[in-house]
């Protein structure tokens, strides 16, 4: 499996790990990632609140440059991922919309290349079987919560691959790690994270809300698939809240085995290590 | 285009006709079809924090409370979660409204003094024309010394930075495609 790969401006800086350890687990996987040469940034959070034609234009020039490219485009972060997605979308079912996009990126569109998320490939392309049966040391006993966000499974007519409401995909790949997922209620419930800077009250109240919520329901750790919801659930808590929030590809490179976990783990700005090592899962 | 006054109990709001359409065709959205069964804002997370509740909002837009609509600090607080928009039985995406409004309240000057995500938008899209992506680290710096916050993040900013989480890489090449997309834009406008 070839893809052409987007890490988007984030795994460059506050989601390193997340962009570490997707490469790292695609390799041990044996699905190669291809980084698409000379992508630009999608425009998310800040081009479709000011501008729509920008908002276009930004994402259909990363899909014109993974088009020449010829390879399905993965994307780890929700929010690129959110943008770049809609955009194919719009091209993809909207005469007018195609016009004005290829009009903006100067390029002609041909629908055919995907736009997938990682989490997509991982439990559809790899499929959780595979990766129960290339587990090391299986996550036994590791409770986790896991917070899929606003961005990855809405709205349901862009974003098909799991249920709007109620996704699972996550919780079926840590399953497949040996960990237990809990039931709790806000898996989809957005942290906030595009007001983290601009109104952090607001974001504390809700991140406040969301790890409370993991917690009443027996979660140690919560798992995200985007890097604004990570950090927003690390960097706008309380001091005395240590609840770690893992990239869900942490936790395979950590099932997998992978020594360079420990590495990823260490970027964290809430320290994983205690709970890991309280379980015997610490690398 | 025909006006009127609206008596609210906020106070008096100027309406005018033709407001709807517009908000209806920019977006996409079938705006008419709102019926108040107010499922966008019980799922609202920011309900609390805004002037007005999304289905506030729909019916301002309906009546055409244009300025009361434009000029809302609602509108910004959205973070386009999708929440409402999922829920609505009307298929009426109220994300895409949302971004709508906030697109008109740029493009005819009326976001309210002082709103910072306005702020915000502007410094990123000057990030991605300058150099074709975002450094964060650029980015969260230049927004705290506009807003003259400084010290606010001070210590979560250096506890990133020690963790390799906000490197300053100097790559202050301009991306020619870029600076084209950004020009194809600013036509289109001018058109």
């Amino acid at each position: 499996m070839q893809y052409s790969y987007y890490p988007g401006c984030s795994l460059e800086a506050t989601g390193v790990e997340y962009n570490l350890s997707t490469r790292a687990v695609a390799a041990a996987l044996g699905v190669e990632l291809v980084e698409l040469p000379g992508w630009t940034c999608c425009g998310s959070s800040s081009a479709h609140a000011v501008n729509k034609d920008l908002a276009l234009g930004l994402a259909a020039h990363n899909i014109a440059l993974a088009q020449e490219h010829g390879r399905d485009l993965v994307v780890p972060c929700a929010a690129c991922y959110t943008r770049l997605s809609k955009a194919d979308y719009q091209m993809r079912h909207d005469p007018q919309e195609r016009v004005r996009g290829e009009k903006l990126a100067g390029f002609t569109y041909t629908g055919e290349i995907t736009v997938y998320s990682f989490l997509e490939v991982v439990k559809d392309h790899i499929g959780t079987e595979m990766i129960a049966r290339a587990v090391q040391r299986p996550l036994t006993g590791l409770k986790v919560a896991c917070y899929y966000g606003c961005l990855l499974v809405r709205p349901p007519e862009v974003r098909p691959f799991d249920r709007a409401e109620d996704p699972v995909s996550l919780d079926e790949v840590v399953a497949a790690l040996g960990a237990e997922p809990v039931s709790w209620s806000y898996k989809t419930t957005c942290c906030g994270a595009g007001l983290s800077l601009t109104r952090p009250a607001v974001v504390k109240r809700q991140v406040d809300r969301l790890l409370a919520a993991a917690r009443e329901a027996g979660a140690e750790a919560l798992v995200t698939a985007c890097p604004l919801c990570q950090n927003n659930l690390e960097m706008r808590r309380p001091a005395t809240e240590s609840l770690p929030v893992f990239y869900f590809t942490e936790l395979i490179g950590l099932a997998l085995g992978l020594g360079e976990a420990r590495a990823w783990l260490k970027k964290h700005l809430v320290d994983p290590l205690n709970l890991l090592q309280k379980l015997s899962l610490a690398v | 285009m025909a006006t009127g006054v609206l008596n609210l109990p906020a106070g008096k709001v100027e309406v005018n006709t033709g407001f709807l359409e517009e908000v209806a065709r920019l977006s996409g959205q079938p705006l008419e079809l709102c019926f108040q069964c107010q499922k966008c804002t019980s799922g609202c997370y920011l309900t609390q924090d805004g002037d007005y509740a999304p289905n506030e909002i729909v019916r301002l837009i309906q009546y055409g409370a244009r300025e009361a609509v434009l000029q809302s600090k609602s509108i910004w607080l959205c973070t386009s979660c999708e929440t409402c928009g999922l829920r609505c039985p009307n298929g009426i995406r109220m994300a895409e409204v949302m971004d709508t409004l906030k697109q008109m309240a740029v493009a005819r000057g009326l976001v309210p003094a002082g709103e910072v995500s306005a702020l915000f938008h502007e410094l990123f899209l000057k990030e991605i024309r300058a150099i074709g992506r975002v450094q964060e680290a650029v980015l969260m710096l230049k927004f705290k010394l506009k807003t003259g916050n400084l010290w606010e993040d001070m210590d979560l900013g250096w506890r990133l930075f020690r963790r390799g989480k906000l490197p300053l890489v100097p790559r202050l090449k301009k991306n020619p495609a870029v600076r084209w997309v950004f020009e194809r834009v600013a036509g289109q406008a001018n058109n």
